[in-house]
């Protein structure tokens, strides 16, 4: 860690806008003075007092800075995310302030990929219900009923970035067959491209939702690309809850017009909709695709190191803007 | 197809609870099926058609013993249907000469595929966070325990055999080290080899235990295994129960001397150990690590493939070495 700043570093004023981790806490507190947003019951008026002594904004895959929270910080710098997406930042509005941007990428893509196959896994398998079957007793009562193969099976990627990019090298091991869909073809991969969602929802049986979220891309799994995929199909979401129409995905799922779902994000976290909790087809994980010692580790110390970085006037380690 | 007349005997043998399923036998085969003939007695059965059964389908895990075997003095082949083989008396089996036929490949896939998919689970605890949101926990308790990243996680597999390999393969983009213990080295793998499973247990992070249960087998992955895998170790078995000592295995679970485990199989199916059904860190399944509708397709394909090269003089295509 780079403890190269100057003595008055103590000083600068970090908001973090959510809770995190501890260990980003502890981190960011031994090189500057923190305020924690939700320790506030009253956060309007914290603002009020604080505003101009804020330099700093550090947030996650739950909260960032919009256009209000800038706006009222007159002394905002940077701001650094904890996460790879950048849909909880006004970055129109940074840009046009100067206000710096850096985010946590690569460090968590493998584990995100590895989460992504697993729910392939878990849903087409169906090992959290077979653990059910077992832990309810089940199993004594007579055997659980045979499953869906993965190995060979196509595999749909919306969104060919660093993150689609591994989870399709991961599904080639298991001889699976790739195509995707991303705002333009990739040069150089070995993969079909479909320029249309709904094409490449009709020709693969398990679509992955791996793109960012922006104001063009929410809710761009609607009920057509569901109907698309269809009553032996497979949605799995490791990207944003309001990529996907849930209200469409969740009577698609209800009236079996689509076959299973692994969802690790949802559009109101963390709250999931009561109707997915009864089925079986679905695996619900509470947004932990990058919620690994390791990676959440390499997350926090990267969101550091940017805020070292920018206030010790050395380049920013993963800048956006 | 063949008519009537010219479908050769093929005896089905099973255990009640197992339907005969494999609908496309009765095409090529004649199938005698005792436990269709209330009437008689299996004994007494097999007795009166004992001259024309060179051919025996063991369905499933249905023990053959020597004692049915010797009820059938012209046998010249059992014809297995599932992975392991362990259910089927071999030493009996070498003694007459009678040849055994398994899976073969028709498995190996999918029983690779469902590893991979318990180790994702145990290391990254999809199942128990999936209980956590189901429980409602997550707006209350916000966050879950972290996982464990599956990169750069040393695996060793018990077994490099056709279940083994494919798991080996599908890992590697994982970034998983893959090191292996198995009766013997194999000439073209490139993996490190160990001669021993404590070996391999010490120098790795997670056991992957996917080999046949035999006499030499049982209870391999003992305390001294699990002690030298240590206490942030994972195994994941899909061989058989028996393959591990169960009942050190919950110990080492229960006080913490293993991170975690993920089982499909069990020394007393169905029964699995109580003290396992409120843990956290495992994943159970009931041996369902091979069973697709795809798999049972290729199964299908094979059994019907060693029976027709059996009956045609041709080579077998899944034959069981008997040593």
């Amino acid at each position: 860690m780079d403890n190269n700043m100057d003595n008055n570093s103590n000083n600068i004023i970090v908001l973090m806008v959510c809770p995190v981790s501890n260990y980003l806490e502890q981190e960011i507190e031994k090189s500057f003075k923190v305020f924690k947003l939700w320790h506030f019951e009253d956060k309007e008026q914290f603002i009020n007092t604080h505003k101009d002594s804020i330099q700093a904004v550090v947030g996650s895959a739950a909260a960032g800075a919009d256009a209000e929270l800038i706006e009222s910080l007159p002394k905002l710098e940077i701001v650094a995310t904890c996460s790879v997406g950048l849909d909880k930042i006004d970055l129109a509005r940074c840009k046009e302030k100067g206000i710096r941007v850096a985010n946590t990428p690569d460090v968590l893509t493998d584990d995100v990929a590895d989460l992504a196959i697993g729910l392939i896994l878990a849903v087409l398998r169906r090992i959290c219900e077979s653990d059910r079957y077992v832990r309810s007793g089940e199993w004594k009562k007579g055997e659980f009923k045979m499953t869906t193969k993965f190995t060979g099976k196509s595999v749909g990627i919306l969104g060919m970035g660093r993150i689609g990019t591994v989870i399709a090298k991961r599904a080639e091991a298991f001889d699976c067959i790739i195509g995707y869909n991303s705002r333009t073809e990739k040069p150089n991969l070995n993969y079909k491209y479909y320029p249309n969602l709904i094409d490449l929802a009709s020709n693969c049986q398990i679509l992955v939702v791996a793109c960012s979220l922006t104001e063009e891309t929410q809710h761009i799994v609607n009920r057509q690309v569901i109907n698309a995929l269809g009553p032996k199909g497979v949605l799995i979401n490791i990207g944003r809850g309001l990529l996907v129409d849930e209200h469409e995905l969740v009577s698609a799922l209800l009236q079996g017009r689509l076959g299973g779902a692994g969802l690790d994000v949802f559009e109101h976290e963390p709250d999931v909709p009561e109707e997915l909790i009864g089925l079986e087809n679905v695996v619900l994980l509470p947004h932990v695709a990058s919620a690994t010692v390791e990676t959440r580790k390499a997350m926090a110390d990267l969101v550091v190191g940017n805020l070292q970085a920018h206030f010790g006037k050395k380049p920013l380690l993963t800048p956006v803007v | 197809m063949p008519t009537e007349e010219e479908r050769p005997v093929v005896l089905i043998h099973r255990i009640p609870a197992l339907k005969q399923p494999l609908a496309s036998l009765s095409e090529r085969f004649t199938l005698l099926d005792p436990l269709l003939h209330s009437a008689d007695s299996t004994h007494s059965f097999l007795s009166r058609h004992a001259s024309s059964v060179r051919a025996i389908l063991c369905l499933g895990a249905s023990p053959l013993t020597s004692d049915t075997l010797s009820l059938l003095p012209a046998l010249e082949i059992v014809v297995g249907s599932s992975a392991g083989i362990d259910h089927v008396d071999l030493q009996e089996c070498r003694r007459r000469g009678i040849l055994v036929t398994n899976a073969g490949n028709a498995f190996s896939e999918d029983g690779a595929d469902y590893v991979v998919g318990l180790l994702i689970d145990v290391l990254r605890r999809v199942s128990s966070s999936d209980r956590f949101v189901r429980n409602g926990l997550w707006p209350e308790h916000g966050a879950y325990p972290l996982g464990s990243t599956l990169g750069g996680k040393r695996v060793g597999i018990v077994g490099l055999g056709s279940i083994g390999s494919e798991v080996a393969k599908r890992l590697v983009p994982f970034g998983c080290s893959i090191a292996y213990t198995s009766r013997k080295k194999k000439p073209c793998v490139s993996y490190p080899f160990y001669a021993n499973v404590s070996g391999l247990a010490a120098d790795s992070d997670v056991l992957i235990v996917c080999c046949a249960l035999t006499e030499e087998t049982h209870h391999m992955i003992n305390k001294d295994v699990m002690t030298a895998l240590g206490k942030e170790g994972v195994i994941i078995n899909v061989g058989r129960g028996a393959l591990i000592d169960e009942k050190e295995l919950v110990h080492f679970l229960v006080r913490g001397k293993l991170g975690g485990a993920g089982l499909d199989v069990f020394e007393d199916e169905p029964h699995v150990p109580k003290e396992l059904l409120t843990l956290d860190n495992v994943v159970l399944s009931p041996h369902v690590a091979v069973v697709t509708a795809e798999s049972f397709a290729a199964l299908e394909q094979v059994v019907i493939g060693n029976l027709e090269a059996f009956f045609s003089n041709k080579p077998l295509l899944s034959p069981v070495k008997l040593e």
